[in-house]
């Protein structure tokens, strides 16, 4: 499993007292509080984390962030969370982790996210063919409204990000 | 006074009319946006779950791209790019190693941050460059009739607190009341829409967006500076309501769409047939200027 070492270091003055929890606009869809999710992994129960929804279910609001008592970055914890699950290929994770690491394939492509490309892409990696149906309502409204542009998947182009990305992933290997 | 211009993705896309609106508020008010072509993806809400250097690298590149351009502040109608863009500013200071990191990854493409210029979102430049008496004073088609429903979502606001408060914002306000239209007080303001958990836990951003488009009845719209705020509380209340057993339905608009209309803009510049969400009565209330001569 993967050392959690970088996010216990961000949290690591957690006094459990919940402001985070009080705060979360999705908490009522977590499986495990908050709160409750910085103490575990302050105390390496790394694998009931990951068996959690809850960093999953963090839409970035930073209410918790800005509210902590102890100034603590949750938000980014919870993101570092995020890309610590993607990494470790969680099952219960496997579709925030294809919807993301699609989104910045288009970019490293590009420069720029493509947005049928990326969806294509997040479509291919998930293998399921009901997943399209679930955003055709929105994807005909924008059609008509002429705001689709339709850029199946290619090659890296014109502004194409490779060297940027590639430094970035050497540098974080190095690390 | 003048601008560096990021769009920002979205606003080629799904948000074409934020761009169209701001540029055309921004040409009406005699400011100057400046363009840069190769420009790249800020990472929206995508890059920090994936890499988090790669979260400061993509913003820290645009960055470094304009400070090439010009000096003028870099103008952000997006919230998600503007706090991608503001979290290299404010952290670059706090954190030399990260800094050293981030100089690392620009140096592949000779790019440097010396003395990059600040970043800036829309509303920040519209409340506090422009200000709104000046808007006021411009004002040639007044809203007057019309409940706004100021809606800031959160990336504009926290967790970096730069022009308004983070908690109870109200920076919109006087800007609103310059157009001439009524402030809709309500609780929701700085709530969140659930962001990209609409694509992913569409069963609990769909909760979020719930609430808030019930706490905006009675209102004749909502005002949103925020790309994706805008498509959850657009795109996605017909569905919403049909689950509820509710009629949710409310217009939904862009800050300088608002403006625009105030200063006498057309709709066509402005792009009011690219939102999701105009109900009749809306369309109804702001076309009874073009008596007086709103062109378009």
């Amino acid at each position: 499993m993967t050392n959690l070492l970088d996010i216990k270091e961000l949290v690591s003055t957690c006094l459990q007292c919940g402001t985070c929890t009080a705060s979360c606009p999705n908490s009522f869809a977590m499986d495990i509080t908050p709160r409750k999710l910085w103490r575990l992994v302050l105390m390496d129960r790394t694998e009931d984390v990951f068996n959690s929804t809850t960093f999953a279910l963090c839409s970035t609001c930073y209410y918790c962030t800005l509210r902590c008592p102890r100034g603590l970055e949750l938000t980014t914890a919870m993101s570092m969370l995020k890309a610590a699950a993607a990494k470790e290929n969680i099952p219960k994770y496997r579709v925030s982790a294809h919807f993301y690491s699609s989104f910045m394939e288009s970019v490293r492509r590009h420069g720029r996210v493509r947005e049928t490309e990326f969806l294509t892409l997040y479509f291919m990696a998930m293998k399921n063919p009901l997943l399209p149906m679930k955003i055709t309502p929105l994807g005909i409204r924008l059609l008509k409204k002429n705001k689709v542009k339709f850029e199946m998947p290619s090659k890296p182009g014109t502004g194409n990000l490779t060297r940027l990305f590639e430094k970035v992933s050497q540098m974080e290997e190095d690390k | 006074m003048k601008y560096n211009y990021y769009p920002g993705c979205s606003l080629q896309a799904s948000a074409v009319e934020y761009d169209a609106s701001t540029r055309a508020v921004m040409d009406a008010l005699g400011i100057e946006l400046l363009d840069i072509g190769d420009w790249n993806c800020c990472g929206a809400t995508a890059a920090e779950p994936v890499s988090r250097l790669l979260s400061y690298a993509l913003p820290a590149r645009n960055i470094a791209l304009f400070e090439q351009n010009s000096q003028a502040d870099i103008l952000v109608p997006c919230s998600a790019c503007y706090l991608n863009l503001k979290k290299v500013e404010v952290d670059r200071k706090k954190n030399r190693e990260l800094s050293a990191r981030i100089d690392e990854v620009l140096e592949e493409e000779n790019l440097v941050l010396e003395d990059p210029p600040g970043v800036r979102h829309l509303l920040d430049v519209i409340s506090n460059d422009i200000k709104p008496g000046v808007i006021a004073d411009r004002v040639t088609h007044e809203l007057s009739g019309l409940r706004i429903a100021p809606y800031y979502g959160c990336q504009a606001l926290r967790p970096y607190k730069v022009f308004d408060d983070p908690e109870e914002p109200e920076s919109m306000e006087p800007v609103i009341r310059a157009c001439g239209a009524e402030v809709f007080e309500w609780g929701s303001g700085a709530k969140c829409c659930g962001a990209s958990n609409m694509n992913t836990k569409k069963e609990s951003a769909e909760v979020l967006v719930q609430n808030i488009l019930e706490d905006a009845r009675g209102a004749d719209a909502i005002v949103t500076i925020c790309p994706m705020c805008q498509l959850n509380l657009d795109g996605f209340q017909a569905g919403i309501s049909r689950k509820a057993g509710l009629d949710l339905s409310i217009s939904v608009i862009y800050l300088p769409q608002l403006i625009g209309l105030a200063l006498g803009l057309s709709t066509r510049d402005l792009m009011l047939n690219k939102n999701l969400a105009l109900k009749p009565d809306f369309t109804k209330k702001i076309e009874l200027p073009a008596k007086q001569g709103r062109a378009g």
